[in-house]
């Protein structure tokens, strides 16, 4: 199981946000993207998963373009954005439920119930979301990443708005995915330790966009 | 992958119920043009014949460009239609499933409250009937072209206004054939099947375009 992307550019309006960007990912792998703001970070997420089009190069899982195995590539990958995707007039538990079989998986309610405990939500499943706070928002979108069977994680500063406890609950889900043969791409300022598996780290301030690589294992 | 279809279809019902103002907005602005005109060119019962089967579809069509604004941008804000894209099944199957969600919750309720309008403009039962037949046919078109307008315009500042732009000239078929049937329904020994017919092509070729054409104009929007 390999993600590969050969020479990505990625033009926005009159800026090159990247170009000539090549890695390879496989699992028990994590990559971490840097960069400051407006560098295209998340232009490069949401290219890797197949929502933007790239201006030149491509990104290829299991050696097959994302776009010619549409299907099956989007049945292996959980991607979290900026928004927690959470409707305001839905309970936790609701929006979860939908979320989760819209990604193809149906789950019993105790086990939704289960991952909203595990998250730190507990007592809240059944609140209207419009009472959560953006934090606890956040956590219900999470709850997915306890549920889904997706090998590739590509996660939008995932971090954001969360408090400790949660953060150390997110970085053991992120560490224990990738030690079970998982591949996570992510955008953080945060610090995701792991105790096996390899860090890969692309920093878009950087003109060459070569991968830096420090080993973990 | 049907799946996908009935999670959608039952989410955009679920939330239609706990947020009813929308569908009542809908159905209010159709009543309330549509006596509004009575009271503007007078209630002579030969004139009201003669103007109603174009009013109440000119009140349909405008009552429908209402919630169209809000089909996809609600789910565009907080990041669920992210989600339907990357969802492992045909995008079209999933947009279709919305569609059908707003005819449901947007056209069908003019059917139901159309006999109403008979009251107002006094048509024969037989008249009536015929402009629920119409009704029924005609207004999953207005959803379906609608879809893909307010696709086209999802993210847009004052998409809401361009929606409306774009899509009343398409309705156009649907209005002439649509009020045709009704008025020749009043005429003695002329038949209505060539119009229904005509609807029901309208009415079949919108369904397996537009959701097709709806989908690739939201991953374009999306971008």
């Amino acid at each position: 199981m390999s993600l590969v992307v050969n020479n990505l550019q990625c033009i926005r309006g009159e800026k090159e946000l990247f170009s000539g960007l090549s890695f390879v990912l496989t699992n028990k792998q994590l990559m971490r993207i840097e960069g400051q703001n407006g560098t295209g970070k998340t232009t490069l997420l949401r290219t890797l998963c197949g929502l933007s089009q790239a201006d030149d190069g491509e990104v290829l899982w299991h050696n097959l373009t994302i776009k010619k195995q549409d299907e099956v590539f989007r049945n292996e990958l959980f991607y979290l954005g900026h928004h927690n995707a959470i409707k305001a007039d839905l309970s936790a538990l609701e929006n979860l439920q939908i979320n989760t079989a819209l990604a193809g998986a149906s789950y019993s309610e105790e086990q939704l119930l289960q991952a909203l405990e595990d998250i730190g939500l507990f007592g809240s499943e059944y609140k209207s979301s419009a009472q959560l706070s953006q934090g606890q928002k956040r956590r219900v979108a999470l709850a997915g990443l306890l549920l889904t069977n997706a090998k590739l994680w590509i996660l939008d500063e995932p971090f954001v708005a969360l408090d400790g406890f949660a953060v150390k609950k997110l970085q053991d889900v992120i560490a224990s995915h990738v030690e079970n043969d998982g591949t996570v791409i992510l955008t953080t300022h945060q610090e995701v330790p792991l105790t096996q598996g390899k860090i890969l780290t692309i920093n878009l301030d950087q003109s060459n966009n070569k991968p830096n690589r420090s080993d973990n294992d | 992958m049907t799946s996908a279809f009935w999670i959608i279809l039952k989410r955009d019902l679920l939330l239609a119920l706990r947020r009813r103002s929308e569908i009542f907005t809908v159905l209010f602005f159709f009543v309330v043009v549509i006596s509004l005109f009575p009271l503007g060119v007078g209630t002579e019962e030969a004139v009201l014949k003669k103007i109603a089967p174009g009013v109440v579809w000119i009140a349909a069509l405008l009552a429908s460009t209402l919630a169209l604004d809000r089909l996809f941008s609600a789910d565009y804000e907080d990041g669920t239609l992210e989600k339907i894209v990357l969802a492992p099944s045909f995008l079209s199957i999933s947009v279709l499933a919305k569609i059908l969600a707003h005819w449901l919750l947007t056209g069908l309720p003019l059917v139901l409250i159309s006999p109403l309008v008979g009251l107002f403009y006094h048509l024969p039962i037989n008249t009536i009937l015929v402009m629920m037949l119409v009704l029924l046919i005609g207004t999953p078109v207005l959803s379906m072209l609608g879809a893909i307008a307010a696709a086209l315009t999802l993210g847009l500042r004052g998409g809401g206004v361009l929606v409306s732009l774009l899509v009343l000239p398409l309705y156009i078929p649907v209005l002439v054939y649509g009020a045709g049937a009704i008025s020749t329904s009043m005429m003695q020994g002329v038949s209505i099947e060539p119009y229904i017919l005509l609807l029901l092509a309208f009415s079949l070729l919108a369904m397996v375009f537009s959701p097709w054409v709806t989908a690739v104009a939201l991953k374009i929007s999306i971008e």
